[in-house]
């Protein structure tokens, strides 16, 4: 087998920048699943009032292009005010990396989006959207649309695990097609909560099972 | 300090036997005339020596009759024109049906796919999670209008060895023929025709250490077969083009050097392996048959656990180890191995899925090197992984 990688991916993917947890992290976002193969959880530290990233982390379960990707775009973004964080995408990323097999691009733009949710997630926790969008059911079903459905490696809204979104006063109600007692439940319970609970104005997520 | 490299994906490819490339040799400079020559001249009888020779030792390993083999390019055209021959030795208007596994090597499932396409009836039989078929899953799904089944001997991945020999004994109740792609177990696993109820049988070189570019594919005599190649009558009349002397020579020889005590050796190593990891990484699956008995003595396939199988494979290849994995990231597809997904594994399983396939040129020392390293770097990419 020829491995299709530049010197710079390999580095990164042997010896990877930035892995880890942050014990009382701003922020955090997963992207990706077991299921698809590549999965990346993303820790931001943030300077309340420069809001520069002092500090970042990242752990994955994934291939090299998966794990090169977080070493290089938490290394672009440590010290980097938000706004600037926000800039980085992937093919800033491929370049600094030398170049990806177009195969495994995904892989990168699976780290640029954590790194993007993450900051989002912060925006929205810290008053500092400079739009307020109430959170309507469409918005909540653009967000669930990162969300992995573990029984088809596709994401929960397109392959319909999600069914409805209630929304009243920031009590955000999500209904899902699984069973309360299924081997995911509690998986997809806490990837959705993850992605909802972040929102400025919602107050409190309550996902509903299958006849609960 | 420099290591050797170790070698652990003989079910892909193995290393051309020294003795293999030493009986070739003088069929290139020498001994290089063509077997249809045999009327004119004496190098051309020297060369249908040579083929015949090869043809006699492989019949033998088979326990068959030297025409019943016809020599290929390799596997996969001795697959082709299994299935293929059979399909066009019938005539067009005759509606036919035919059966694989789901676990075939591309180069029977993709030439079913393409039957399927051309408007055959093809039934697809599904597999346990060890891998295994079921002989009355055969017997159920063969019709009135069945041709032929085919279900190889050993899986390519998980090692499983199918019942071929009581599925064989069926289809010839029910007069439907039998093919088996038996590429990995020949030399490995006793082949023998006399009590095998196989009516065309798949070998390759390069599997058992001969050179690549050379198989054989066992036709039981009276077998109505359409041949694929046309341009001569070679090998019977089933299989036209100039012989690849040199090549059947050093698959011949490979045949030979194939021995039982060799057998020993790879089971030895395989349950070295199995057992090490059980020991010493926590939270390995074995992918496949867990009765050894029951599985392809040069095959060891298992999941570990959160992490993913391409980030252990480059790790392992910087440690100078050669090895493959099922996971989606190693395919072009971005597809899990096919094999785990008709076994009913979770993409989970077969992402973290890594075979090591062992041949006579591997020792147990490289085994002990090879637990320590994965232990290592299943260790630090569990580390690195969200998944506890």
């Amino acid at each position: 087998m020829s491995i299709p990688y530049t010197k710079k991916v390999l580095d990164h993917f042997m010896h990877p920048h930035n892995v880890g947890q942050l014990k009382k992290p701003d922020a955090m976002a997963t992207e990706g699943s077991p299921a698809c193969g590549d999965m990346l959880k993303l820790y931001l530290q943030v300077d309340e009032k420069s809001t520069t990233i002092t500090d970042i982390k990242f752990e994955s379960y994934g291939c090299a292009s998966n794990i090169a990707t977080g070493s290089i775009i938490t290394d672009l973004a440590k010290g980097r005010t938000i706004e600037a964080a926000k800039k980085i995408d992937w093919k800033m990323a491929a370049k600094e990396l030398g170049g990806l097999p177009p195969v495994k691009v995904h892989c990168a733009v699976l780290a640029v989006e954590a790194l993007r949710t993450a900051i989002e997630n912060y925006e929205h926790q810290h008053g500092l959207l400079k739009e307020k969008v109430p959170t309507t059911e469409k918005v909540v079903f653009k967000r669930l649309a990162g969300v992995i459905n573990p029984l088809a490696g596709l994401d929960v809204v397109k392959t319909k695990l999600v069914t409805e979104v209630k929304i009243q006063d920031g009590h955000v109600k999500i209904y899902v097609e699984l069973p309360p007692n299924h081997q995911f439940a509690n998986n997809v319970k806490n990837e959705i909560a993850e992605r909802i609970e972040p929102l400025w104005d919602v107050k409190k997520v309550e996902i509903i099972f299958r006849g609960e | 300090m420099k290591t050797e490299r170790i070698y652990l994906d003989n079910a892909a490819t193995t290393r051309t036997d020294p003795e293999v490339v030493n009986a070739m040799l003088p069929y290139f400079t020498e001994m290089y005339a063509v077997a249809s020559s045999q009327f004119s001249h004496t190098p051309g009888i020297q060369a249908k020596e040579a083929l015949d020779h090869a043809r006699e030792t492989i019949a033998e390993k088979l326990n068959c009759s030297p025409d019943e083999i016809i020599f290929t390019s390799g596997g996969t055209e001795a697959n082709n024109l299994a299935v293929k021959g059979i399909v066009q030795s019938f005539s067009k208007d005759k509606k036919i049906h035919l059966i694989c596994s789901k676990i075939e090597h591309n180069s029977v499932l993709h030439t079913f796919q393409y039957l399927e396409k051309q408007g055959y009836a093809v039934t697809y039989l599904d597999v346990d999670s060890e891998g295994f078929v079921n002989p009355d899953q055969v017997r159920d799904a063969i019709h009135d209008n069945t041709v032929l089944v085919s279900v190889q001997h050993a899986n390519q991945e998980v090692g499983t060895l199918q019942p071929i020999q009581a599925i064989g004994k069926l289809c010839e109740e029910k007069g439907v023929l039998f093919h088996t792609d038996a590429s990995l177990s020949f030399t490995q696993l006793d082949l023998d025709m006399q009590k095998l109820h196989a009516d065309l049988l798949t070998l390759s070189s390069h599997k058992i250490h001969g050179p690549k570019g050379v198989g054989a594919l066992y036709v039981r005599k009276g077998t109505k077969l359409q041949k694929l190649v046309h341009g001569g009558y070679s090998e019977f009349d089933l299989r036209s083009g100039t012989e690849n002397v040199a090549g059947i020579v050093g698959f011949g020889k490979a045949a030979e050097l194939g021995q039982p005590e060799q057998v020993d050796f790879l089971r030895q190593l395989q349950k070295k392996l199995i057992g090490s990891f059980d020991k010493e990484i926590e939270n390995v699956l074995l992918n496949g048959p867990r009765n050894l008995k029951k599985r392809l003595p040069s095959n060891v396939n298992v999941s570990f656990n959160l992490v993913e199988g391409e980030s252990v494979v480059l790790h392992l290849d910087m440690k100078g180890i050669s090895v493959i994995t099922g996971s989606a990231c190693f395919s072009r597809s971005l597809e899990p191995s096919y094999v785990m997904m008709a076994m009913g594994f979770s993409h989970e399983r077969a992402h973290g899925s890594i075979r090591f396939t062992f041949s006579r040129f591997n020792t147990m020392e490289e085994v002990d090197r090879v637990v320590a390293s994965c232990k290592e770097v299943v260790s630090a990419l569990r580390r690195i992984s969200p998944l506890k």
